[in-house]
């Protein structure tokens, strides 16, 4: 662990608070572990693990790409259509043939990109703020999405939905995956100049612009790559659902819940503190939430209360101990 | 980013003895562009639809945008503050659901539901208010959680679907208004609220104290506070002030419409547009009530055009996502030039 | 030098992002005019399966007669002796959603119908809050809970396809609501479906509005198979007749959306004749327009919902209310029992879909129910009734 205290201190951040926080994340994440597992054991059912885990790489990849926005002061409103768009176009253009796969991928992730770079050109260049740039970015593929596509148009290939369903051993491919986004991003932000110019940024632009960081290229990149996750996830879902309509985004509630899961995670949303290893936590709590909720059959509707009393329990958590640690 | 508004302290003691004309004017003039906006989009619609500017078709376009007026009114407060509050669509979608169960469509309780749900909006703005300030979270995640937590309980309380009934005189302020007024034969009610909530918005912002206070807390955090402003008090007010306009926007809808589940869904992200596209930045410090509630009205108007223009749907969308960035690249792009 | 260019740069971008909104509008404000009031037939419809859901509606029901969610519509029994075995039985529940009034009174029947039987040790319900990807993950879930059958109401057909033919592999499924293109379920429970819900609809108001008359479509949403039967199924018998179909709209399921659209067209064409809806929710929106206009409200059609019913009570209004009824949720509870202890049921169940005119309104009409609970749940003689669902008194 001792590695990823070093790069946001080399930008100047104060990262003691950090570390404790991802420490303190590990730990709840443990006992809602504990209690809701202890729970399905007690009524005598059985602990899927790997299940769990799948439940959690749709919203995990996003919300990793979210982390790095957010890392970089941004914000991305736009991902559950961005996921609707990947999941549209890979089933169009593959129309279950083999042979279009990787045609299918390579032009989901222009298009991804595409999305990425122009929400980043708006927000830097034009300097529109990102709540609203992304929010009309979202608008636009929605009315985009509904007025080309009303169903789940064209279908992937079978040999595709490996990626949904297929395992190497007890390991679901899908969780490998989304283990190999982690480690990406893990690595961008800890070892790579991009990670360290992020957290500058998001600490302060201002600053990090002055100490000569090239701050619209870093937030355009952040951008892009928060893209990328969204086209990981497209393709993940369409490969689980054969098809891709424009409501799989929406459905799955991808732009809030993302945010929510990386501000349990113990990231800043003003940017500048935190990182994915933390947003991981996040989404598998929420993830393991859902599984207790269930296995206590919750009410469907105080689900929301309570996800809502928790999320803002966690952050109001983060920022008393954040006050106690620069005291 | 903040054009008129006070980045020192010295600036803030020099704001506060300009005369309050100069300065609404001064937190106006940002925003000229929203009225030239508002007013080619009702040319426009007038231009399709002739009898637009009959009286009475215009009172009933004016009806409709009350609601997401009022909200756009609310919202400035706290977005000028420096601050985002998501929880509102919920609380619409509460109040009506609430005053539905609650007075089971029995006329004799209606005035003091209204007063619950007041005092309802009330607690919301307050906690909101006061986990965003004195607990330091977010008020984009103080906000949401609200939001979850709200659309949670109502739902919860009413065993998954709304029960009761909105009795007449509930829906009367939503729905009739005066009858039989010469030119414009019916002055609706919420057309009257509405004046009346405006007039008192813009005098609250920019006339009061609390107004200036709430542009120093927004503008420069540090510099008011050293000032004496109470931080933190100030923007729980804002807090308050958006819940309320909440629950006036709520009793509107659900005097128009009726019940529904659905009531407020939508209202917030269309409220923070309508304030953004009324020149007002987000993370604070400036912005102006008229262009404010200018923005909203053009919002309502834009949509009644792409109806008119018979778009589909989607493609109303798309248009009004382009409009909205394309506007507030607009107003980024004058901003930096003066 | 550097930053006057790049304002320049900035000032054209955002002049481009707003021409571009402009011009993609009157682009497809051209691409509209071209194409008829009606629009083109959906994707969805299915010549052979609007006729056969017509034909339908004029078969008698088998089974008892009081108990329309538990008759069938030309059953053809499939034998299920290899699932029976010994209770007391666990079964479980995939459901899409609870996300609207009329899913919460069907689930709410669902829980009372199994309170019924006491074979049923225990109901486990999982919700999949209306997402595909969530619902898949519940089934693989209950896969290992050891159920003695499954019931999925599945969030949309195509998606949940290959979740179902897991199921299949390793207990007694049971689908019902929306279907799935597998028939590996024991059994598939629905009411007849969208194309009749549609036509009978759209016959009352071709039967009811003057030859010429302006008639208005509204609709909830695109996309929605059980949605897109019932206007497509609208919209083959209004272009066979004169009625003239002046728009199709979709109000998203929201009230004051609706009013504002109605209103709208009023204004726009000085008068509409006849409204008709996907779904009753926003019904009495429609009406109110009109009201709110001091017009009389003209043929309009519904659902089954309280708040539609009493308004046509009271105001003696020319209507129609096909339904979609809720009491649909009883008979995946009926079935898996029949399932579990051999005896055979429908490979196909089709309930009866009843239409509510002006002569049977006083029949479905409940005065002491809230106002978005659906009169077809069947649930009238169960216990806790009207209670459990909202009502008050007995």
């Amino acid at each position: 662990m001792n590695a990823t205290t070093a790069a946001p201190n080399r930008a100047g951040r104060n990262w003691r608070g950090l570390d404790s926080d991802t420490a303190l994340i590990y730990g709840v994440l443990s006992l809602v572990a504990l209690v809701s597992w202890g729970l399905i054991l007690a009524n005598g059912g059985q602990i899927n693990v790997a299940n769990t885990l799948v439940r959690s790489v749709a919203l995990g990849m996003v919300a990793v790409g979210q982390t790095l926005v957010i890392l970089g002061g941004s914000l991305d409103l736009s991902v559950a259509y961005q996921v609707s768009v990947t999941a549209v176009m890979a089933s169009y253009v593959m129309q279950g043939n083999p042979d279009r796969m990787i045609l299918g991928v390579v032009v989901v992730t222009t298009i991804g990109l595409a999305i990425g770079l122009a929400n980043g050109l708006i927000i830097t260049v034009l300097g529109v703020n990102p709540f609203i740039a992304t929010l009309g970015m979202a608008l636009v593929l929605r009315g985009v999405l509904n007025s080309s596509f009303d169903n789940f148009a064209g279908a992937v290939p079978e040999q595709f939905q490996v990626l949904g369903y297929g395992a190497i051993g007890p390991v679901p491919l899908a969780v490998l995956l989304f283990a190999a986004v982690v480690a990406i991003a893990w690595i961008l932000l800890r070892a790579t100049r991009f990670g360290h110019h992020l957290y500058a940024i998001g600490g302060s632009e201002e600053t990090a612009r002055l100490s000569g960081v090239r701050s619209g290229r870093v937030v355009i990149g952040a951008h892009m790559l928060c893209s990328l996750t969204c086209v990981m996830t497209g393709l993940f879902i369409v490969s689980r659902l054969r098809a891709g309509a424009p409501w799989v985004g929406p459905d799955g509630n991808y732009d809030l819940e993302s945010i929510a899961a990386v501000v349990l995670g113990g990231t800043a949303l003003i940017g500048g503190r935190g990182g994915v290893l933390g947003t991981v936590a996040g989404v598998l709590i929420l993830a393991l939430l859902d599984n207790l909720f269930n296995q206590l059959e919750v009410n469907t509707f105080l689900k929301d209360v309570l996800r809502g009393v928790i999320i803002i329990t966690a952050v109001a958590v983060y920022a008393l101990r954040t006050r106690r640690g620069r005291a | 980013m903040s054009a008129g508004s006070p980045s020192t302290a010295a600036g803030f003691e020099q704001e506060l003895t300009r005369p309050w004309r100069e300065r609404a004017w001064r937190q106006t003039r940002g925003a000229a562009p929203i009225f030239a906006i508002l007013l080619s989009l009702l040319v426009w619609i007038a231009i399709r639809n002739p009898n637009f500017t009959d009286p009475p078709v215009f009172l009933a376009f004016l009806k409709r945008a009350a609601p997401l007026m009022i909200l756009a009114a609310g919202q400035l407060f706290v977005i000028i503050s420096g601050e985002f509050d998501l929880s509102v669509g919920a609380l619409i979608t509460a109040v009506v659901v609430a005053a539905a169960g609650l007075t089971e469509g029995d006329p004799g309780r209606t005035w003091w539901v209204i007063a619950l749900l007041f005092g309802l909006g009330a607690v919301v703005g307050l906690l909101n208010g006061l986990i965003t300030t004195r607990l330091r979270v977010p008020s984009f995640i103080t906000t949401l959680g609200m939001l979850l937590v709200l659309q949670g309980a109502v739902l919860f309380w009413s065993g998954g679907a709304p029960r009761g009934s909105l009795p007449e005189n509930f829906r009367i302020f939503g729905r009739f208004g005066f009858e039989s007024v010469p030119v414009i034969e019916q002055l609706p009610y919420s057309v009257i609220i509405l004046a009346f909530v405006g007039i008192v918005a813009i005098l609250l912002l920019h006339r009061t104290t609390f107004g200036k206070q709430l542009f120093a807390a927004g503008g420069n955090r540090r510099a008011a506070t050293l000032s004496g402003v109470d931080v933190p008090l100030v923007r729980t007010i804002g807090f308050v002030l958006s819940a309320t306009s909440a629950v006036i926007a709520g009793i509107l809808v659900g005097g128009f419409a009726g019940i529904s589940q659905d009531a407020g869904a939508g209202y917030e992200f269309q409220a923070i547009s309508a304030v953004v596209l009324g020149g007002a930045a987000l993370g604070g410090g400036s912005g102006a009530m008229v262009a404010a509630m200018a923005g909203a009205l053009s919002l309502e108007a834009l949509f009644t055009l792409l109806n008119l223009l018979g778009l589909p749907k989607p493609s109303r969308d798309a248009v009004q996502g382009l409009i909205i960035i394309g506007a507030v690249a607009f107003a980024a792009y004058r901003l930096r030039r003066t | 030098m550097r930053r006057p260019t790049r304002d320049r740069i900035r000032a054209l971008a955002a002049a481009v992002a707003l021409t571009a909104g402009v011009t993609a509008g009157s682009v497809l404000t051209a691409a509209q005019d071209s194409t008829p009031a009606t629009g083109p037939q959906s994707e969805f419809f299915v010549q052979e399966d609007f006729e056969e859901q017509l034909r339908l509606r004029d078969v008698a029901p088998e089974g008892p007669a009081d108990e329309p969610w538990a008759q069938a519509l030309e059953p053809e029994f499939v034998d299920t002796s290899e699932y029976a075995k010994e209770g007391p039985y666990k079964i479980c529940f995939s459901n899409a959603g609870v996300n609207n009034p009329w899913r919460v009174v069907g689930w709410t029947t669902m829980q009372a119908e199994a309170d019924l039987h006491p074979e049923i040790a225990e109901l486990v319900h999982i919700d999949a809050e209306g997402s595909d990807e969530k619902q898949i993950a519940d089934i693989q879930d209950l896969l290992g809970q050891d159920c003695s059958l499954l019931i999925v109401s599945p969030n949309t057909t195509a998606a949940l396809t290959p979740a179902v033919e897991q199921a299949c592999a390793e207990l007694p499924v049971i689908v019902f609501d929306r279907g799935v293109n597998t028939d590996c379920p024991v059994t598939f429970i629905k009411p007849i479906g969208g194309y009749a819900f549609g036509a009978d609809a759209a016959e009352f108001l071709v039967d009811n509005v003057p030859a010429t008359g302006n008639i208005l479509a509204l609709r909830i949403l695109p996309g929605v198979d059980v949605l897109e039967t019932r206007w497509s199924a609208a919209k083959a018998i209004f272009d066979e007749s004169n009625i003239n179909v002046v728009g199709v709209e979709f109000t998203e399921g929201d009230v004051a959306n609706t009013k504002s659209i109605v209103t709208d067209y009023i204004n726009r064409f000085g008068s509409i004749d006849g409204v008709w809806m996907d779904a009753g929710a926003t019904s009495v929106g429609a009406i109110e327009a009109f009201e709110d206009l001091g017009l009389e409200v003209p043929p309009i059609t519904g659902e089954d919902q309280q708040d539609f019913l009493r308004k046509w009570k009271d105001d003696g209004l020319t209507a129609v209310a096909p339904t979609y009824p809720t009491y649909q949720w009883r008979t995946p509870i009926i079935a898996a029992l029949d399932i579990l202890q051999g005896r055979e049921v429908p490979k196909e169940w089709t309930l009866p879909q009843p239409l509510i005119t002006n002569e049977n309104l006083d029949q479905y009409l409940q005065e002491n129910m809230p106002p978005l609970h659906y009169a077809l749940c069947g649930c009238e003689n169960m216990p806790d009734f009207p209670a459990r669902w909202g009502g008050e008194g007995s």
